[in-house]
């Protein structure tokens, strides 16, 4: 081929030179000038943030760090931490019965779970977990038995402590959505799958453990490691039912000493704390359960 | 326990989904160490047969056995009783089934996919079921792909993996649904390759196919379904040479 091009054409031409020089030529991209501009935009509007935050006196950062690790903060955010871990490991449980009911073939078990999820995600978080506190108005006494029967216990209403309200309350709404996280995810695994765990002669309930539901968790994990991070958050909706967890512990401090801002700031760098912690960990059990599934395993 | 009744043994079977009936009173008999291939026009009932043998599903009218013993249900004087979960479970767990999409478990790898059955179902010890799982491997030339995960195979190698997984149940009869229908033209032979070595092997196999040429060389019987019924049986080259119904000529021109 060089042979051809051993003469150089009058006007240089794209193919002009030697094959070796055409081969090493330098290519140069383009400067994209409204990125450069938007970047710095961006660039200063942060720093001015920063800088502002920084130098408000107002802020109190002195405070913040006063009382980000006092005892009563602590004391809150293991109590936000509890409430968190507790009621979403029941509104799981609850949300796995609720999802095998909803894939039923029985149409009143269905029905039963299209009734308990028009309940609990129709009416706000806010006022079940004011209802749960204040249960012990309409029930004074629970009697568990059967209808109509004998009374096995009885439960006074006024037992029901604000943690305990806080949990049905948190749980009960949880479930809700888990059921249709996991159901999600049941069906998500293909029949062919359960169909050849069948055939070799697997029961229906190993078909579902050990073939169905590995698979399904590929997909339910992700949307429940969501629905941790919301729970966390929502954790502090239970600070009306004077349940001292992070944000109550927050109030109460700056009830007596009006440092509003700093303390909420103070409960504020733990929700995104632990936030961050959960979504690392979210990343490597979700690393786990896609082996098979990617284009490298 | 051996006795003399046939592998299979169809009598009026039937089926229907809702108000379409599928099955409309199959006979078949397929004997012990046989081969039989199911032909037909898609549409015909074959798989849905093939799916009512190990009980995949149940059969509404008829009489069905394997080795024996009635599909999906007991005899009680003149009734069937359908039979508990449990029963019905252990009765297939020695029937072999291999699909046409392969359904190898997507979360195992090849050999995990093996030993799955012989753990499970069987109770055979990891370390015993892992030898059993790699010598299926080996049989079906995959010993070097043991641990891989089904997503990084070709079709031909999860289909002879599928297989090596219904071996491992050391079944009675394997059942074969289309089993080369979703592969790609080069990697038909292979696994016919393994199949074709099963039937020299004495094992009994009714399979599902359009492999014509397979069947021609592998069946001791071919059947050719139409219309949820069996048109016509017989040896491959009474039902593929001279067929003398009239459905079963126009199928075999329109194959080809």
């Amino acid at each position: 081929m060089t042979t051809v091009n051993k003469e150089a054409p009058r006007h240089p031409s794209p193919g002009a030179g030697k094959r070796s020089e055409r081969e090493s030529l330098k290519i140069v991209r383009r400067t994209s000038y409204g990125r450069l501009a938007a970047d710095t935009a961006l660039a200063l509007f942060v720093f001015g943030l920063i800088w502002m935050s920084a130098t408000n006196p107002n802020f109190q950062w002195d405070v913040v760090f006063k009382y980000l690790t006092s005892a009563i903060i602590l004391k809150g955010l293991w109590t936000t931490i509890e409430l968190t871990v507790i009621s979403m490991v029941l509104g799981t449980i609850i949300g796995v019965f609720l999802a095998l009911m909803m894939l039923s073939e029985d149409r009143w078990l269905r029905s039963f779970v299209a009734a308990y999820k028009w309940l609990f995600r129709g009416t706000p978080l806010l006022v079940q977990l004011i209802f749960w506190f204040n249960i012990s108005a309409l029930y004074p006494e629970i009697d568990v038995g059967l209808p109509g029967g004998e009374t096995l216990f009885t439960l006074s209403g006024n037992a029901i402590t604000p943690f305990m309200a806080a949990l049905l309350g948190l749980a009960l709404h949880e479930s809700a959505y888990m059921a249709e996280i996991i159901r999600g995810g049941i069906l998500a695994v293909g029949q062919g799958q359960s169909e050849a765990a069948t055939a070799i002669g697997m029961r229906r309930l190993q078909v579902y453990w050990r073939i169905t539901l590995p698979q399904a968790l590929r997909v339910i994990v992700p949307a429940t490691g969501n629905q941790v991070i919301l729970m966390l958050k929502t954790t502090s909706l239970v600070s009306v039912i004077a349940l001292p967890e992070l944000l109550y512990s927050a109030q109460t401090i700056y009830a007596r000493t009006f440092e509003v801002i700093p303390l909420l700031i103070v409960a504020s760098i733990w929700y995104l704390t632990i936030c961050s912690l959960l979504s690392v960990g979210q990343y490597f059990l979700e690393h786990k359960l896609g082996r098979g599934f990617r284009s490298t395993n | 326990m051996t006795n003399n009744e046939p592998m299979v043994w169809a009598e009026g079977v039937m089926k229907s989904f809702g108000s379409l009936q599928v099955l409309k009173g199959i006979d078949l008999v397929v004997d012990r160490g046989q081969v039989v291939c199911l032909i037909g026009p898609s549409g015909s009932g074959k798989s849905t047969f093939l799916r009512c043998i190990n009980n995949l599903e149940t059969i509404d009218g008829g009489w069905l056995s394997v080795d024996g013993e009635l599909v999906g249900y007991n005899r009680e004087g003149d009734c069937l009783i359908e039979l508990r979960e449990k029963e019905a479970a252990a009765r297939r767990a020695h029937i072999g089934m291999v699909f046409q999409h392969f359904n190898l478990f997507a979360h195992k790898t090849a050999l995990k996919n093996v030993m799955e059955g012989p753990v499970a179902v069987r109770r055979m010890k990891k370390d015993a079921a892992r030898d059993l799982a790699m010598d299926l491997l080996d049989r079906v030339g995959l010993k070097d792909k043991a641990d891989v995960f089904p997503n990084r195979l070709s079709g031909g190698q999860q289909q002879r993996v599928a297989i090596a997984r219904a071996l491992a149940m050391e079944p009675k009869l394997i059942l074969f649904d289309e089993p080369t229908s979703a592969l790609d033209p080069e990697l038909v032979g292979e696994v016919l390759q393994v199949m074709r070595d099963l039937a020299k092997g004495g094992m009994t196999m009714v399979v599902v196919t359009h492999e014509m040429a397979f069947a021609r060389e592998v069946a001791d019987t071919v059947v050719f379904m139409d219309g949820g019924v069996v048109v016509e049986q017989g040896s491959p080259k009474e039902v593929l040479s001279a067929p003398k119904m009239a459905r079963t000529q126009d199928f075999l021109q329109s194959v080809g």
